[in-house]
């Protein structure tokens, strides 16, 4: 399994624009991404399969290293859900 | 006056006449606002002008037939003219009641427009100092078949009410009953009215006129953004486009509701009214800060400084027009004396909602926009109010229908088994049972709701003293299409007796008229038409208007609407234990047809499914007879001596017997002697009406047909011991027409020519009284 | 005795809840921003929408003062009823194991339901009989209880799963048909029905929901010597 934070350059005391993906973990029902799954053959769109729904958070931070405890505290439930943590280039 | 000379600085350049044309106000509108000004508007004062003197806010075209309404009463303790409307309960207390529309931008979106439908009539009601404590929604769809041909109306459905439920479960106002039609001319306009309904003390209310010049105004709750920018003008006063795509690039200007700041915004509120802290409020709505602050100097005689600079914005950068014409939900204005404001600031601190001191009373009579002190924008108040011109109408009869046909069912004629034709009419949308719909809505929170959906024909909620309100709403727009004056007296006279049926007495009366252009002249035949119907059985029925609501424009390129008077009455009744039941009880039980049921095919459910065009006119109700019938049914119910009370309506006699023996998880056994019709007053004929057989009669099946399902006003369906009814009878015609048992509806038909007209298992009719389902997998 | 009922920004059913408590014993309403119990025997976290249920349902309703001195009351051994909202409320705060997810319809529904006590004699069940049946609404769309397999292994062997939605009755989708749990210590008890909706016969038809709070006041004057 790959870390959750990937680490990039920065110059200090910036602050960074950070990206959460939120996703249920697999095995847990996911009656969303189902609801989803159903309906796109409807709509003319074949062979699609797999789809889960989850969340996005985006904020800025100035210090990446909490992002992880965020997730483990609020943003995420990890009883049930995963999440990855993106730090995104060029932010101010 | 020369534009150099204008006392005030614009902003940008000054607009034109055409950008007055196409803000949605006519040429000859834009030189009376020219005249009033003493000059051409500049950008801030023509908007303004343009959302207070579209249709929306100033009711042009209608208010001088709304001023022929019944609106005074001895119930009435707030009329017509407030946020809201209010009559007398007892024990000290007001039910405060209204209805509003929502139609144009639920078309467009519809989730978010009911919900922010909901939303703005709350705090119309919280705005007079009540305590919503329920809700009411009455919506119109077209035909929503299986299939891409039902698909928009499907997901206007499925919107509308997810964001009715989404919108009154959060901030935790019970959803307790409503009604969904669908026909044809609803497919491209579709119809969203939202009522509610609050509780308050008498002395507690509070109006909207500001007063006292050097008070302050203070605007709270959420933050002002781009919200439903000229929604007021663009959208509600224009006929919509074709449709499909055209409408995506209407979706900026639909707002965005969030219940969770609303329910933040009614504890402030209310709070700083039992504090005493204000002196009035108003809620934000339609054209935002432009109408509120404008209509609270109308009505108090006085004038606004506003400064744009003062409100919390949400979006950076915003022009004093854009802030004074957002629409941006969860927001009031109140007037507050300045030894009160910290006090007000520091509630609106505790229920996080924002506060900020925006303007000031004054006594110029004028509307004065600023910025950061700057002024931007100076009107005189009544102008930008009272002096919009008001048109008449220039009604006339259409001397050619109106409305095509309904499409036919296939396989379903008259000369269809009775078995085949109920099973029709009960699967049919407009009948079959609502529960996917209403199991969305929480019709419990708040512990008052004594009858929830379809346990009886009005919702009931419990009173502390014992008593109890009853409320419902109705209208069937196909009707008041046959015949705009007598479908709308059958509308009000339908919503009374479903609160006959649950023992209630009507108090008072909201409106929502839902039409199409009334420039047309048939659009305003039918407008006028039906006001008058409205006037006449609010009358008769001592049910005055207490408020409501115009939405007109409801057309497209496929024609318009039906005219949909939407019909709200609130009612109470003195024993909440003794609140009727629509369904059947007891085994044994008599059943009894009560009143002078007149029925006729011309525009029933029937007529519909076969595919029939709509009558010329409905046949002529008896006001009186129809008001004793509700009044003996009702005073029979307030004694605990039925078993149960249900009005006949749409699908006529059989179909009443279904829902009834649905509701109660029950059977009956019907016999129709055929001098059923005879006990009864004779039907005026002409409209497929049944009687003793004769030479020149219409055909057995019609006859049967109009017989089990015909429709009209003044019929109910009640059980209970042979006494209770014989005591009825009394009072009101009433003929026995069978007993409760067993778990089979059959009906028979009694006398010379005996024979079985139909038998349902009870599985059977809930099979098809399940159809709706299917659209909610 | 006396119930403190919290309340939150956004709570709905914190009055019925206070009014249902107030037919058994004092009832008084804990505002969220409190640390203070107000000397309370009992909690109840009530249903609605703390806080809008934005991010999770109860995610951010948690962390309040009030939750605070919630957690430890129940870390002493306190009464802590958590009904809906406040049953997701206790299930972020880690009073009780488990999650409540998105309903499997996807859809808010309001229903009245048939519940069946699986573990009568604890301190919330006191009054009902084992096997019995209670007829109690529900009204949410996160109501999907959900725990992992060995914790429902060891829940069911203490006798923590409290009661179960009746056959035909679960709509929401939760995993073996679970409608209410307690801790292990049996304290704490979470439940997505609203028993408050349910202690008078003319409002809803059923009083049974009254047998909760009956059972907490028997606990609490049961315990005092």
């Amino acid at each position: 399994m790959r870390p959750p934070v990937q680490r990039r350059e920065r110059a200090g005391g910036e602050r960074v624009r950070a990206r959460v993906l939120i996703r249920p973990k697999a095995g847990i029902l996911d009656p969303q991404g189902e609801a989803v799954e159903r309906a796109l053959p409807a709509l003319g769109f074949a062979g699609v399969g797999n789809v889960h729904v989850g969340r996005l958070i985006e904020l800025d931070v100035e210090d990446p290293e909490q992002l992880q405890p965020m997730c483990e505290k609020l943003l995420a439930n990890p009883l049930v859900e995963d999440y990855e943590i993106e730090l995104l280039d060029g932010s101010a | 006056m020369p534009v150099d000379a204008a006392p005030r600085a614009g902003v940008g350049t000054t607009p034109t006449v055409d950008d007055a044309l196409a803000l949605g106000l006519t040429r000859a509108e834009y030189e009376l606002v020219c005249e009033k000004q003493g000059g051409p508007p500049n950008q801030v004062e023509l908007a303004m002008y343009s959302l207070l003197w579209s249709e929306h806010c100033a009711y042009k075209h209608s208010k001088k037939l709304l001023r022929t309404l019944p609106t005074e009463g001895e119930h009435v303790v707030m009329g017509p003219g407030e946020n809201a409307g209010a009559v007398d309960v007892g024990g000290g207390l007001v039910c405060a009641f209204k209805v509003e529309s929502h139609n144009h931008p639920s078309a467009v979106e519809p989730f978010q427009g009911a919900a922010t439908g909901v939303g703005g009539i709350l705090r119309d009601i919280f705005a007079i100092g009540a305590r919503p404590i329920a809700v009411l929604d009455s919506l119109r769809f077209g035909e929503p078949a299986a299939g891409p041909a039902g698909a928009r109306a499907r997901y206007l459905l499925d919107g509308a009410v997810s964001g009715i439920g989404h919108y009154g479960n959060s901030i935790g106002v019970p959803t307790v009953g409503g009604e969904v039609y669908f026909e044809g001319p609803y497919e491209h306009n579709c119809l969203v009215n939202a009522m509610a309904l609050g509780l308050a003390a008498r002395e507690r209310l509070v109006r909207s006129a500001a007063a006292g010049p050097g008070n302050l105004l203070i605007l709270f709750g959420a933050s002002t953004g781009r919200d439903g920018i000229g929604g007021a003008s663009v959208l509600a006063s224009a006929e919509l486009g074709a449709g499909g795509d055209g409408d995506l690039d209407k979706r900026p200007t639909v707002q965005v509701g969030d219940p969770f700041e609303e329910k933040k915004l009614l504890e402030c509120s209310l709070e700083l009214l039992e504090r005493g802290l204000i002196v009035s409020l108003q809620d934000l709505g339609a054209a935002g800060l432009t109408s509120s602050a404008s209509e609270m100097a109308s009505k108090g005689g006085v004038g606004i400084d506003v400064d744009v600079a003062k409100v919390p914005l949400r979006e950076p950068g915003m022009e004093p027009f854009e802030v004074m014409v957002s629409e941006s939900q969860e927001r009031m204005l109140c007037v507050v004396e300045p030894a009160n404001a910290d006090a007000v600031m520091e509630l609106c601190a505790k229920w996080e909602v924002n506060g900020s001191a925006i303007g000031t009373v004054t006594d110029t009579g004028r509307m004065r926009v600023l910025r950061d002190g700057e002024l931007v924008g100076d009107m005189p108040v009544a102008a930008l109010v009272d002096d919009c011109p008001l048109y008449d109408l220039q009604p006339q009869k259409p001397s050619e229908p109106i409305y095509g046909a309904p499409p036919a069912t296939a396989g379903l004629t008259l000369a269809s088994t009775p078995r085949d034709i109920l099973l029709a009419i009960l699967s049919s949308p407009n009948l079959s049972s609502r529960r996917p719909l209403f199991e969305q809505y929480d019709s419990i929170v708040q512990s008052r709701t004594v009858r929830r959906p379809e346990q009886a024909d009005a919702a009931v909620l419990a009173l502390p003293d014992g008593g109890a309100l009853a409320v419902s709403i109705d209208c069937n727009g196909r009707r008041v299409a046959a015949d705009p004056y007598t479908g709308t007296v059958e509308a009000v006279l339908e919503c009374a007796a479903n609160l006959a049926c649950v023992g209630a007495e009507p108090l008072g009366t909201t409106n929502n008229l839902n039409f199409g252009n009334p420039e047309k002249p048939h659009i305003a035949w039918q407008l006028s038409e039906s006001v008058r119907g409205l006037g006449d059985a609010c009358r008769a029925l001592r049910a005055p208007i207490v408020g409501g609501n115009v939405s007109l424009y409801n057309e497209g390129a496929t024609g318009p609407i039906y005219p949909t008077p939407v019909i709200g009455i609130v009612g109470r009744l003195p024993d909440a234990r003794r609140a009727g039941r629509l369904g059947f009880a007891r085994a044994g039980d008599q059943i009894a047809l009560v009143g002078a049921l007149r029925p006729s095919l011309g525009a029933s459910e029937l007529a519909k499914l076969l595919g029939q065009p709509l009558p010329d006119g409905l046949p002529e109700i008896d006001i009186a007879a129809v008001a004793a019938t509700q009044a003996a049914v009702r005073d029979a119910v307030r004694a605990g001596a039925l078993s149960s009370a249900h009005d006949v309506a749409e699908g006529g006699l059989a179909v009443a017997l279904a829902e009834c023996c649905l509701a109660g998880g029950i059977g009956a056994q019907v016999e129709l002697a055929e001098d059923l019709w005879e006990a009864i007053p004779r039907p005026a004929g002409g409209h497929g009406a049944p009687g003793p057989r004769s030479g020149s009669e219409p055909p057995a099946s019609t006859l049967l047909a109009t017989a089990l399902f015909g429709e009209g006003p003044g019929g109910f369906i009640v059980s209970g011991g042979p006494d209770a009814l014989r005591a009825l009878g009394e009072r009101v015609a009433t003929v026995p027409i069978g007993r409760v048992g067993d778990d089979v509806l059959s009906i028979v038909e009694a006398g010379a020519t005996a024979g079985t007209m139909l038998t349902l298992t009870l599985e059977e009719l809930a099979e098809a009284h399940g159809a709706l389902g299917e659209l909610f997998p | 005795m006396k119930f403190g009922v919290l309340q939150f920004p956004g709570s709905c059913d914190e009055v019925d809840a206070l009014e249902a408590a107030r037919r058994v014993g004092d009832a008084e309403l804990i505002w969220h921003a409190e640390r203070d119990l107000g000397g309370a025997d009992a909690i109840v976290v009530p249903g609605g929408f703390s806080y809008g249920d934005y991010l999770r349902a109860g995610a951010i309703a948690r962390f309040s003062p009030a939750m605070e001195s919630v957690i430890a009351f129940a870390r002493d051994g306190g009464l802590v009823l958590g009904i809906c909202n406040g049953f997701q409320v206790l299930c972020e705060a880690h009073l009780l194991p488990g999650a409540l997810l998105p309903n499997a319809n996807l859809r808010f529904t309001f229903r009245q339901l048939e519940l069946e006590v699986l573990y009568g004699g604890g301190p919330f069940t006191k009054a009902c009989a084992l096997g019995e049946r209670l007829s109690i609404p529900a009204k949410h769309a996160w109501g999907r209880y959900y725990a992992d397999s060995d914790t429902l292994a060891v829940m069911d062997r203490s006798g923590q799963i409290v009661l179960r939605y009746a056959p035909g009755q679960n709509f929401n989708g939760s995993l073996h048909d679970i409608a209410g749990v307690c801790n292990e210590a049996g304290n704490v008890f979470g439940m997505m029905p609203h028993p408050e909706h349910a202690v008078d016969e003319l409002i809803g038809g059923s009083a049974d929901g009254l047998k909760i709070f009956e059972s907490m006041r028997l606990t609490i004057e049961g315990a005092v010597v």
